[in-house]
């Protein structure tokens, strides 16, 4: 599928979508006065594709057994897992800004035993891609024709443990599990580049993410991150992969959406002050006004 | 139920908890179509093989990459099955502990954990194979639930009991062959330790293959006219704190025996039930903050004091320590 299969109306809905999850990631981390921006803002786009089009999921039914599952293994990336699905009904928007405070099912972190819908509790790195074998391998030996989704970060990829699950994904040729690689080049502090620690660069060590994967036996398909139509066709291209996983590498920009986010490591989290909080919030206006008129007639 | 009837253990006869394990995993699976078997490439040494050789359907290869091994596991459990991870207890509670805490403990997802070959005693492979430590590391773990069977009546019912129970659950295994003390009619029960032989001297509590030991220890005793009364605490958490502070009362002296350290294993579980519910002098028997090496089991059980002999000392020593406390008691009283 590409951008064009799905219509432009429908597009416009979903970039619409993906600016007011951003409005309310920034909203809910001013009010909790903690949390991650960078690494959310970075998959926000993906996170609205994969929640209004690419899922088969009944928000209604968080524990339907035929639903489509997904892990978010980058797991600090929480608040805008859940800004997509308060949008997508699967919780009042209002809880939002509930997140990180006491008995919250919002947790700082995604918790399973706390919000139905969860699929997999993560936070700590490199995690997640090893209940995503476990489901995909289990739907397998259960007859079960659901698919399994599993976000994975640059620097969670850098944990040994989803190199073992790679490994093991591909033994088993689980063409039921698709990986999604958030590639935008940051982690918390990383490397630094030959001319040392400056503001954006970074020199990570996993610069042969589609050589990486390829050699762990995966099919690797590649799309900008913030295209939601490219996006949503990758998702299709892999679901039609057969024999091996496929993950993709979708090109992202840490903070996307808010300008002096950007790029910005000291971004990937920081409390966000009342007068950055209005100039996002204008800058999101703005990105929705020109959406607006780009609409055709 | 389908497949092989439950295998039965004759008293006084002796088997290798492993050989037991195996054959019991594989009853498990025909019983209870929800049981899978995933295996860290020691299928041979742990006996899953029996699982893999007669159910392939069934049993999973993970390969070596424990870390995996228990998300995928937990993965598998949120679909309703009920994985059962099985390797060394000292990689089973080390190289994914923090995969155990995060997608196991927290989710309290419904995985069954088999540490084989824990303790000294792990066939000659020396400190990097001997956990003398897993009771500790996974009794700090909430959500978990740690059971250390004494014999093959109890590893078969331990583990059907684990099975049974919804959450996650350690077996400790050991390797080698030990004598069976419990009969057919013994039953399992989560959370209970049990009386195995009554005195009203001093009070020998141990756990896994180590009340075997201490029953030897008995013996040694009772021929010395001391009557020891021996609790057998198959699980180690939740602890049955009622039992062990009645067991520490009838006599007033306890001693612990484990094949593990004495630092937060049951030794320190007994203790910090008895200094909250009925301080009562005790001795610790277990290996001294210290690793193990490779050697026979005999010298091993000997080195680092595990033997009966070295549990009837302690017993000997906390009858010895408890008059003179109580003497020095008496005398202070005006
Ligand atoms: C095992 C582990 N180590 C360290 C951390 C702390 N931590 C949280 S996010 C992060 C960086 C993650 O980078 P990446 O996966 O690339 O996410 P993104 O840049 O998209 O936010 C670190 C080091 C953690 N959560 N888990």
């Amino acid at each position: 599928m590409t951008a064009t299969d799905l219509g432009e109306a429908r597009l416009r809905e979903l970039r619409q979508l993906a600016i007011e999850n951003r409005r309310l990631i920034l909203r809910a981390i001013h009010r909790a006065k903690a949390g991650h921006l960078g690494g959310p803002l970075s998959c926000t786009d993906m996170l609205i594709a994969l929640y209004f089009e690419v899922l088969r999921i009944d928000p209604t039914r968080p524990r339907w057994e035929e639903r489509d599952r997904f892990v978010l293994s980058k797991g600090h990336s929480s608040i805008a897992l859940y800004a997509a699905m308060a949008l997508r009904g699967y919780l009042p928007i209002d809880e939002l800004f509930t997140f990180d405070a006491i008995d919250s099912r919002l947790q700082g972190h995604p918790d399973m035993t706390a919000l139905p819908g969860l699929d997999m509790s993560t936070g700590s790195l490199g995690q997640g891609l090893s209940p995503g074998v476990g489901m995909a391998l289990g739907a397998r030996f259960l007859g079960k024709d659901f698919r399994t989704w599993v976000m994975v970060g640059d620097g969670d990829a850098q944990e040994g443990q989803i190199w073992e699950a790679a490994m093991v994904a591909s033994r088993y040729d689980l063409d039921n599990l698709t990986a999604i690689l958030d590639l935008n080049g940051l982690q918390q502090v990383g490397w630094p580049t030959e001319a040392g620690y400056t503001a954006r660069a970074r020199r990570p060590p996993l610069d042969q993410p589609r050589e990486r994967w390829e050699a762990f036996g995966w099919q690797v398909l590649e799309c900008d991150g913030h295209e939601i139509g490219a996006f949503i066709g990758a998702c299709e291209e892999a679901r039609r992969i057969r024999g091996r996983p496929g993950v993709i590498i979708a090109h992202t920009v840490k903070g996307k959406g808010i300008s002096f986010m950007e790029g910005e490591h000291v971004w990937h989290a920081k409390p966000i002050t009342d007068e950055e909080l209005a100039i996002g919030l204008a800058e999101l206006d703005a990105q929705e006004a020109t959406l607006a008129e780009a609409v055709p007639g | 139920m389908s497949g092989p009837a439950a295998v039965v253990y004759r008293t006084g006869e002796s088997y290798a908890q492993r050989d037991v394990f195996g054959q019991t995993l594989l009853e498990l699976v025909e019983e209870d179509p929800r049981v899978v078997v995933l295996d860290g490439d020691l299928a041979n040494s742990t006996r899953s093989e029996i699982v893999a050789k007669a159910r392939p359907d069934r049993f999973f290869m993970m390969g070596i990459a424990e870390q995996n091994m228990a998300g995928v596991a937990a993965g598998m459990a949120t679909l309703g099955l009920i994985p059962w991870c099985v390797s060394f207890a000292c990689f089973i509670a080390n190289r994914d502990l923090d995969q155990l805490r995060v997608v196991v403990a927290q989710p309290r997802l419904n995985v069954k954990l088999a540490g084989g070959y824990s303790g000294l005693l792990t066939g000659k492979s020396g400190k990097t194979h001997q956990d003398v430590s897993d009771i500790a590391t996974l009794r700090a773990m909430p959500n978990m639930i740690v059971i250390a069977p004494a014999d093959a009546v109890e590893v078969a019912a331990a583990m059907r009991a684990a099975n049974a129970h919804d959450g996650p659950v350690y077996v400790r295994l050991t390797r080698d062959a030990s004598p069976t003390i419990f009969g057919p009619d013994y039953r399992f029960e989560i959370g209970r330790a049990v009386i195995v032989r009554e005195g009203n001297d001093v009070t020998i509590i141990s756990t896994g293959v180590q009340t075997i030991r201490a029953l030897e220890a008995a013996d040694l005793l009772a021929a010395e006219g001391i009557g020891a009364h021996v609790l057998h605490v198959p699980t180690v958490k939740p602890l049955d704190t009622d039992a062990v502070a009645a067991a520490a009362q009838r006599t007033g002296r306890v001693v612990t025996a484990e094949d593990h350290t004495i630092i937060g294993g049951l030794g320190a579980a007994v203790a910090e039930t008895l200094g909250e519910l009925a301080p009562t002098p005790m001795r610790r028997v277990g290996i001294r903050d210290t690793f193990g090496e490779s050697a026979p089991n005999d010298e091993l059980l000997e080195k680092y004091g595990l033997t009966p002999r070295h549990v009837a000392e302690a017993a000997r020593e906390v009858l010895r320590a408890g008059d003179q406390e109580r003497g020095a008691a008496s005398r202070g009283r005006p």
